[in-house]
């Protein structure tokens, strides 16, 4: 026990003292989320349409969060082969579990930071009031929606062990589709009719249609003073099928890890150079 | 009569280079074409052999990193790969290439992999710092980045790193390769130290003949992914009535050059 929680700390303390050591990228990487959400946002200030500044704001703001949380995940075991440490953490007595456990969470403190950093700047840039909001509910949802992504994530990680280059590239081709088809900033029914079918598998489109109405979007009755949000009990459909993603993903995201370590140590791919 | 603490036996591994454009995968000459040896507990046995000749390759599988083809592995009475739970507790390893988080200081590296073995992080810092006094580096520098260190200090580090753990076994490939020839002195003294003093069994591939007559009690040589010769080094010498070890390394690994050429050759037994 105290073992395991030594081995899912190292992956936070290397996180951290990373972090530290390239702390002016990420401020760069914060800044450059921040001024893109209100670049974003302000779209909606300029149409004079709070409903649409509303669902921009919303939107960056999930999607700032989910993909931070989806690729520091995904990218963990490409930065470790560009080290060139993956084979001692891979020959360390530490189960995979715990392994990608102490990769989510520190991905997990990351994303709340960059989001925090996120609000606070739409904060500055928009006439942004969340008067009425559900928070609380908001945050239930958002909950959910880390266990599917944090099942995506370990998915996507292991495509680095297939190939370190190839496997990066995938890992964004990956989130590039997430944030087409999940209608970030729009509904799902503007995409192509091809498109749609896609939207229903991807956690994030449950997690922004839930987050709209815990916000008062669509709702008719929310004003720029107040919005009108629904209880938690308007969301439980997307609640549900969240929660079921997330029990599916995530070890279904083990499964395919260990298979990938499997093929990678017999065909000789762990290894620093190939 | 106690277990050899390693065990290998006819180990085959042969890799695939995958080609473009779809052609089927190509198979590549056996980097291990049935290699058998074993190392009693608390000897030290040195695998010396040409580049490619399949060292690390060895080591590799050793290490739990790769999955035999055939054959058969025991570490300390564990079978590999059924038993790498086990055997993950009981080996340290140093790779020629010093693999670090450049930006991370030697303290927070050394930690980290404490950490990660979930040893006590206050005991396991000051067993490594001991095995770094040891190793003649002074404590003053273990606050900077790792990239600020040559590469002799990395190489130090990183045995500190692997002695963390107290592992019966340890398996170094090619430790002193690069490093200059005080820094490759105090790694030898420490290696032999250590095998005195801990009973450690230490599996050790270098291209330094000097570094293995001074230290490995039996020497094997490796050629094409096969076992040539095997033996103590005066052994080895007169097997190949040569007046050096390198010229025994010269005659008895270009003997079987031929041989191991031919490229899908069924491995043989050494
Ligand atoms: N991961 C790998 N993928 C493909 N080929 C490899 C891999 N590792 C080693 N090889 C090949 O196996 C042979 C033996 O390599 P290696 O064990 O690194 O030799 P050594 O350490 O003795 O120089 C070489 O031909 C090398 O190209
Ligand atoms: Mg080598």
């Amino acid at each position: 026990m105290e073992r395991g929680l030594r081995q899912t700390w190292a992956f936070m303390f290397r996180g951290y003292h990373l972090t530290r050591r390239y702390l002016s990228w990420v401020v760069v990487f914060n800044f450059y989320a921040l001024t893109g959400a209100a670049a974003v946002a302000l779209i909606g200030v300029a149409a004079h349409d709070h409903q649409l500044t509303l669902t921009l704001v919303v939107g960056a703001l999930l999607w700032n969060f989910l993909s931070v949380l989806y690729n520091e995940i995904a990218m963990s075991i490409a930065y470790e082969r560009w080290e060139g440490t993956l084979e001692y953490t891979f020959m360390a007595p530490v189960s995979r579990l715990v392994h990608l456990l102490g990769i989510s969470l520190f991905a997990l403190c990351n994303s709340i930071v960059n989001t925090t950093v996120v609000l606070g700047g739409l904060m500055l840039f928009t006439p942004l009031s969340l008067t009425g909001a559900n928070l609380p509910g908001v945050l239930v949802v958002i909950l959910a929606s880390t266990l599917a992504f944090v099942g995506l994530g370990v998915m996507a990680a292991a495509l680095p062990v297939l190939s370190p280059e190839r496997g990066a590239e995938g890992t964004h081709i990956f989130q590039g589709s997430l944030l087409l088809v999940s209608g970030v900033y729009y509904p799902v029914d503007v995409l192509p009719t091809w498109v749609q079918p896609l939207s229903a598998l991807s956690p994030a489109t449950y997690t922004l249609s839930a987050c709209r109405k815990l916000v008062g979007i669509g709702n008719p009755a929310t004003t720029a003073e107040r919005l009108a949000a629904a209880p938690l009990s308007a969301v439980t459909g997307e609640l549900v099928v969240l929660v079921a993603m997330g029990f599916v993903l995530i070890p279904l995201g083990l499964w395919v890890f260990g298979r990938v370590e499997s093929w990678a140590k017999r065909t000789g791919r762990l290894k620093r150079t190939g | 009569m106690t277990l050899p603490a390693i065990q290998v036996c006819n180990l085959r591994k042969q890799f695939h280079r995958r080609r473009k454009r779809r052609r089927t995968d190509a198979p590549e000459a056996w980097a291990l074409a049935g290699v058998s040896f074993e190392v009693a507990r608390g000897d030290t046995y040195g695998l010396l052999g040409p580049n490619g000749s399949g060292k690390s390759t060895l080591i590799r599988i050793l290490s739990t990193l790769l999955v035999a083809d055939g054959g058969d592995v025991r570490l300390l009475g564990h079978r590999l790969p059924e038993e790498q739970a086990r055997v993950r507790w009981l080996i340290g390893r140093v790779s020629v290439d010093a693999a670090f988080y450049k930006k991370l200081s030697t303290r927070e590296n050394l930690l980290y992999t404490a950490l990660l073995y979930g040893l006590d992080p206050a005991s396991a810092e000051r067993k490594a710092m001991h095995v770094l006094e040891q190793l003649g580096m002074e404590q003053r520098t273990f606050s900077a980045p790792l990239e600020e260190m040559s590469r002799g200090m990395q190489q130090k580090i990183s045995i500190a790193r692997a002695l963390m753990i107290n592992p019966p076994l340890l398996l170094l490939d090619e430790p002193t390769t690069g490093l200059d020839p005080k820094s490759r002195r105090d790694v030898q003294a420490f290696l032999e130290d250590l095998r005195r003093r801990e009973g450690t069994t230490i599996l050790l591939t270098t291209h330094d003949m000097a570094e293995a007559e001074r230290l490995c009690a039996r020497i094997g040589f490796l050629a094409h992914g096969r076992l040539v010769a095997e033996g103590t080094a005066e052994g080895l010498r007169r097997q190949a009535s040569a007046a050096t070890l390198d010229d025994a390394f010269i005659g008895l690994t270009e003997e079987t050059a031929a041989a191991g050429d031919t490229p899908t050759g069924a491995p043989t037994d050494r």
